[in-house]
């Protein structure tokens, strides 16, 4: 066993340090909270110049050939600096799919755009069923002159707004309505779609959120598509909305790993700093408790999340169990921490004006993406065969 | 990052628990809550099966070559979780915490005549640090020695040890210079406990089982009985705590807790009803699954700094919080799983998983408590771990 890093992983994540000091500050990501668009294009240049949007995709791709592991530690650091944009979504949610799953056509359309930032997608999953799992799938997408013709709702789509493509699971053929949820791979009536945002019958209705990022309704009202838009096999996409969710569970939890620390680290200075009753609060024991609690939930949640990682990365056969650990986990014991954090930080942790607000709303929606604890506990039992 | 197991590891995992499916009878599962390693039928069993493990080569396979050893730290670390696991004895604080201070600081006629005996699990041992006035300030040591002549005349009390296995030896902290600070004055000690002036008594606990009084009346010991530097033992102890056979010991019994409740989970039915799909019960169960990976991946993480000599203060420590916390919740749990059958001691024939949920639900109260309780490792973390200033 080795919990250490490799050389390249700790090149990318001291660089990331470096990067993300300078060109997000606090203010650039608050200016971010009430913009439009959620991101400059400068931004984005930036994120294309130094590598970051191709460091995962294989060689052959024009990328780096970077595992998860080292996309999870990159995830970290990022919301470590509150990083706006749709990183998370374009890179890791649409374009490792295209990697694993895609035709060779499909890999050099899009690899190579989303990697040297002239392309942008976003996943469009979830619906008003808000089911994380492919029942709740319902989109319909019938075959119609060696094409097809897509039909209903996506909540939620993060950049929505910037996207040129999204990266949608559609129905294509009725199945019984799987009782429990356990993996897809038994559903055999799912298939993912690359469509483009500019496809006639496409709707966009900004949805204001917690987090105050830009997400969106996504209506499909009769959009064709060609054949050519199928992302792995016509009724096989089961396999890769599976896939997918454990990206999306584990780069959450990497996410929310990245933040508790940034938390507990705020929060340590804080009560260091903050005198009352003639001492520093945090010489009290019932402050020194609550963060001495912080570590625990901060430790345990990394232990279990980079296991989670390393699982996804080497694709082996636990892996499912490990991701709902990991999300089943994390979700809890982040939100346990923040909610410690605010209570340390007293009335001045709640103003907008200070920094900690911007963690705990952000945690909120990668507890609630991929599966929330209540969502994860209940399919590791039932992946235990309980 | 590579958290792929060692297969030399796994290798020898796979052959300790093939010797140790070997050993235990067919029917320990129900013996094991009733066997009490304390009681004359548990000392017998633990004594023997300790024997067993030194002609193996299996109980002190850690310790150097030269003291008998073979310095694989491997085997000993794989052996330690499985025993424990199987709730199996394993030599314990002697053989690990006793031997390494003898190692470090006896003179050679003490080492060679404590370490040969202990790899030939010759006596029965009882620890002596806690007293009656002091817990978590370990240091409070009341327990004293007057110099006359060659030997110590001794007077005080331990407490919440097993010296009613009738120990041929008892190691501690005793106070051998009243005149010095808290910290200092204190001498490590192994001495006889066939000596006169020695009193034992039982405190029986809740859960069934009990630890001992040992009070000194003028006990007289020679003055050889010290291990090392004299007035220096509150060190001596500390330097040589038993820490990671602790840990191992503490996951392989929360493991063992979590297995145990979900083989239950699995089968039982109450009128007809899955335990697992009574309200509630799913979701806590799954929490506890969750945390014991967590805490393996926590220990293991710990042993991984130590093995490269990063500091690890801060991870040990939230390793002492979590797992005892775990091992409370899961007991919760399971008391709920098993509803009012959870009352039943075990023996009952209606006692489920023969009453070792119910057995557990008690003892794991003084998990929080002992070897540093979790008050005391939350102060360790804010203060040494965070930087937070002392109160």
């Amino acid at each position: 066993m080795d919990f250490g890093l490799t050389e390249a992983q700790q090149m990318i994540k001291t660089s990331a340090k470096e990067f993300l000091e300078r060109e997000c500050p606090k203010s650039f990501v608050r200016a971010m909270e009430h913009d439009e668009r959620g991101f400059t294009p400068e931004l984005w240049r930036r994120l294309a110049q130094v590598g970051w949007l191709r460091m995962p995709f294989p060689e052959e791709s024009g990328g780096d050939g970077q595992d998860f592991v080292t996309v999870a530690l990159l995830l970290e650091e990022m919301a470590r600096a509150c990083l706006p944009g749709p990183y998370f979504t374009s890179v890791a949610l649409c374009g490792l799919p295209i990697a694993q799953f895609g035709s060779p056509a499909q890999k050099r359309e899009y690899l190579k755009k989303i990697g040297d930032g002239q392309l942008i997608m976003s996943l469009a999953t979830l619906e008003p069923s808000v089911r994380y799992d492919t029942a709740g799938v319902q989109l319909e997408a019938t075959a119609r002159d060696g094409g097809f013709v897509l039909n209903g709702t996506k909540l939620l789509v993060p950049y929505a707004n910037s996207a040129d493509s999204l990266l949608v699971s559609a129905r294509t053929k009725k199945t019984a309505r799987p009782r429990a949820v356990r993996t897809a791979t038994a559903d055999d009536g799912i298939t993912m779609f690359i469509v483009p945002t500019s496809a006639r019958g496409i709707s966009l209705t900004p949805l204001k959120t917690i987090a105050y990022d830009p997400q969106h309704e996504v209506a499909f009202n009769n959009v064709q598509v060609g054949r050519d838009a199928v992302l792995g096999q016509v009724d096989g996409g089961a396999a890769i909305f599976d896939k997918i969710s454990q990206w999306g569970a584990v780069g959450s939890c990497a996410m929310m790993v990245g933040a508790a620390d940034k938390v507990l680290e705020m929060t340590v200075e804080y009560v260091k700093s903050r005198v009352a009753f003639g001492r520093p609060i945090g010489a009290f024991q019932a402050i020194q408790h609550h963060c001495a609690n912080m570590a625990v939930d901060a430790e345990s949640s990394r232990a279990i999340t980079f296991e989670a990682a390393w699982h996804v990365a080497e694709g082996l056969p636990e892996t499912d169990r490990m991701v709902s650990m990991a999300k089943g986990w994390t979700s809890e014991a982040t939100r346990h921490l923040y909610a410690l954090g605010h209570q340390c930080h007293g009335a001045i942790g709640l103003t907008l004006e200070y920094d900690l607000q911007l963690y705990s709303r952000r945690c909120k929606v990668w507890e609630m993406t991929f599966g929330d604890a209540n969502y994860h506990q209940d399919r590791l039992t039932r992946l235990a065969g309980l | 990052m590579d958290f792929r197991l060692d297969p030399e590891v796994e290798a020898f995992r796979k052959e300790a628990r093939a010797w140790i499916k070997q050993q235990i009878p067919p029917d320990w599962d129900q013996r094991e809550r009733l066997l009490d390693y304390e009681e004359p039928d548990g000392v017998v069993f633990s004594m023997d099966f300790q024997r067993k493990l030194a002609q193996k080569g299996w109980l002190v396979p850690h310790w150097p070559k030269e003291y008998g050893g073979q310095g694989d730290h491997m085997k000993h670390m794989v052996l330690t979780e499985e025993l424990a696991y199987w709730g199996l004895p394993s030599g314990g604080q002697p053989v690990n915490q006793v031997a390494s201070i003898l190692m470090a600081h006896g003179t050679d006629e003490q080492k060679k005549h404590f370490l040969s005996g202990l790899a030939q699990v010759k006596w029965k041992w009882a620890e002596g640090y806690s007293e009656p006035s002091g817990g978590s300030d370990l240091a409070n040591i009341q327990t004293y020695a007057v110099e006359d002549g060659d030997d110590f005349v001794i007077n005080g009390s331990k407490i919440w040890n097993s010296a009613h296995i009738g120990p041929d030896y008892m190691f501690g902290l005793v106070r051998t210079d009243l005149n010095q600070p808290k910290h200092r004055g204190i001498s490590f000690l192994i001495w006889p406990m066939n000596v006169p002036g020695i009193a034992i008594s039982k405190v029986p606990m809740m859960w069934g089982r009990s630890r001992a009084l040992v009070t000194f009346d003028n006990m007289r010991v020679p003055k050889s009985c010290v291990i090392g530097e004299r007035e220096r033992g509150f060190y001596v102890a500390m330097g040589s705590l038993d820490v990671q056979r602790a840990t191992l010991d503490r996951l392989a019994n929360a493991r063992r807790l979590a297995d145990w409740l979900v083989e239950y989970a699995r089968v039982a039915k109450f009128d007809g009803q899955k335990v697992i799909d009574r309200p509630g019960i799913r979701n806590q169960l799954a929490e506890i699954m969750m945390a014991v990976e967590c805490y393996k991946m926590m220990i293991y993480k710990v042993a991984w700094m130590q093995s490269k000599s990063i500091p690890s203060t801060r991870e040990s420590s939230i390793a002492k919080i979590f797992g005892p916390d775990l091992m409370q919740r899961a007991c919760k749990v399971g008391m709920q799983m098993i509803g009012a059958y959870g009352l039943l001691e075990p023996g009952s024939k209606w006692a489920p998983l023969y009453g070792k949920i119910e057995n557990q639900y008690l003892e794991n109260f003084a998990r929080t408590i002992g070897s540093g309780t979790s008050e005391i490792n939350r102060n360790v973390v804010a203060t040494r771990g965070l930087g937070l200033p002392r109160g």
